[in-house]
């Protein structure tokens, strides 16, 4: 069986949609990135207790003309390239406190 | 400034987005800088949670970079609790601070908040020098303590050195002092009125003949020739370009909720207090007119030499009283850099002469053969 992917928003970055794209910049302005729409869809659904292929399915899949084989190689491809970049966590399980996704504890 | 960071602001100008705010959470302050433009007393801060409905509606504005400064940040009890609120809101957070008040302890959370990068104000190496200027004896030391905290916790920091009469000669030595400590360095030459108008402190800026000794000291800026050379003419494309990022892509929201275009541009557009951030940014009748300003549009430099390279400051030209005049102490530091006199320094000069027959032309050698893109000079 294969073993479950869990992606969180790393709570180090700064992040803001502008027009379509999300622009991220990682830890203490060193490094600064665009997401195109489909990985600014996975990034936002990074919250670290829904699988992998579970977003692929539901958020990607459904919006975009793709096959799922192909959409989870190219999600694993980007979260992996995420995670170098350190704007990402990935594990094999459910990424609790302290990766709690940061818009949730913004709340009034 | 990234070429990323640059297109994104580009879009951001596009796309109506006001990019990157400041707000002063404090005017008070623990010290008593000679040229600071702020009246410290408190005349009714924003609460906490005024500030976190604040930067809701920031977020949701499309904020990216937001500034925290004052006064002295560190002054708020509820400091800790608006960077946090803010950092979950995923602001790109930078901070400007004496630092005085930060220890180890301070500088480990700055860090597990992932702030950006934190200012320094240091006038000087020498602290009978920066201390006489804040008014705080051993205020260097406490400021020099708090780098070192920050950077031994990986933290960005910035020396934010202001230049005046008084500390003049020691920028060689804050700048060594910056390399020493592993912090950035930065510059400015420029005493702001204060907010209230008062014009008194601008006898602190650094005069004409300090100014060029340092636009011609290679260590600050790069090739000395070039950086000094004269300008060239404004083209078609500078005649309509913007002044600056002021009420375009970037504001300023005082202590008080006040929102002005740039805290050097104390042009009241609307309070946070009574309305939201988003209907002052896009329905400000204030905002509207200073987006409609052009290069083309502004009396004298307009017409000026120096209109396309000239660092003029449009809350400074709205201080000295006009929002489409010329802001002279810009006017005086791309004559420091150049030796030509501006369009505005010219006109200055005329009034200033008792009528004669034949008027005297500053530093005429130079003039005469640079200034073609000048009109109304004066015994040309």
């Amino acid at each position: 069986m294969t073993k479950k992917m869990y992606v969180a928003r790393s709570p180090r970055i700064a992040a803001r949609m502008l027009g379509e794209e999300m622009l991220v910049m990682s830890g203490q302005g060193s490094t600064l990135f665009t997401l195109n729409p489909t990985a600014t869809i996975l990034w936002q659904a990074a919250d670290g207790s829904t699988p992998l292929d579970e977003i692929v399915e539901r958020r990607i899949c459904s919006e975009f003309e793709v096959k799922r084989e192909e959409a989870m190689r190219d999600a694993e491809a980007l979260a992996g390239d995420l995670a170098k970049h350190g704007i990402l966590l990935i594990s094999e399980q459910p990424i609790t406190n302290p990766q709690t996704p940061l818009q949730e504890q913004a709340k009034p | 400034m990234s070429a990323l960071m640059q297109e994104m602001s580009e879009r951001a100008l596009r796309l109506g987005v006001p990019f990157s705010a400041q707000i002063d959470l404090t005017y008070r302050c623990n010290e008593q800088c000679v040229h600071c433009y702020l009246d410290h007393d408190d005349h009714g801060e924003m609460t906490t949670v005024e500030i976190k409905h604040l930067l809701r509606e920031m977020s949701e504005a499309g904020v990216f970079i937001l500034t925290f400064s004052g006064g002295e940040i560190f002054l708020r009890k509820d400091f800790f609790e608006i960077l946090e609120y803010a950092r979950a809101l995923t602001f790109c957070i930078k901070l400007k601070t004496n630092a005085v008040l930060i220890r180890e302890a301070q500088a480990a959370r700055l860090r597990d908040l992932s702030v950006a990068s934190i200012q320094i104000s240091i006038y000087s190496h020498r602290p009978e020098v920066h201390d006489a200027i804040t008014k705080v004896k051993g205020s260097l030391q406490r400021s020099i303590n708090a780098i070192r905290f920050l950077k031994s916790q990986g933290l960005k920091v910035i020396m934010a050195n202001v230049l005046m009469t008084e500390n003049m000669q020691d920028y060689g030595g804050v700048r060594a002092l910056a390399d020493e400590l592993g912090a950035e360095y930065t510059l400015d030459p420029t005493i702001t009125p204060k907010m209230d108008g008062d014009r008194t402190i601008l006898d602190l800026n650094a005069g004409q003949s300090a100014l060029q000794e340092l636009f011609r000291d290679e260590m600050f800026v790069g090739n000395a020739e070039q950086f000094c050379a004269p300008p060239p003419p404004p083209d078609a494309d500078s005649l309509a370009s913007l002044p600056c990022s002021a009420g375009h892509t970037a504001c300023y929201v005082s202590p008080y909720g006040e929102f002005y275009p740039c805290v050097q541009f104390p042009l009241s557009c609307g309070n946070v207090r009574h309305e939201r951030f988003l209907d002052i940014w896009r329905n400000s009748e204030q905002l509207k007119e200073v987006r409609a300003i052009r290069l083309k549009d502004l009396s004298g430099c307009s017409e000026c030499a120096h209109g396309a390279t000239c660092t003029r400051c449009p809350g400074l030209a709205f201080m000295e009283g006009n929002m489409r005049g010329p802001s002279t102490a810009d006017c005086e530091k791309s004559f420091a850099r150049t030796g030509i006199p501006s369009v505005n320094l010219l006109a200055k000069k005329d009034k200033a002469s008792p009528p004669r027959l034949v008027q005297i032309q500053i530093v005429p050698a130079i003039v005469g053969n640079r200034l073609s893109g000048i009109v109304n000079q004066p015994a040309l």
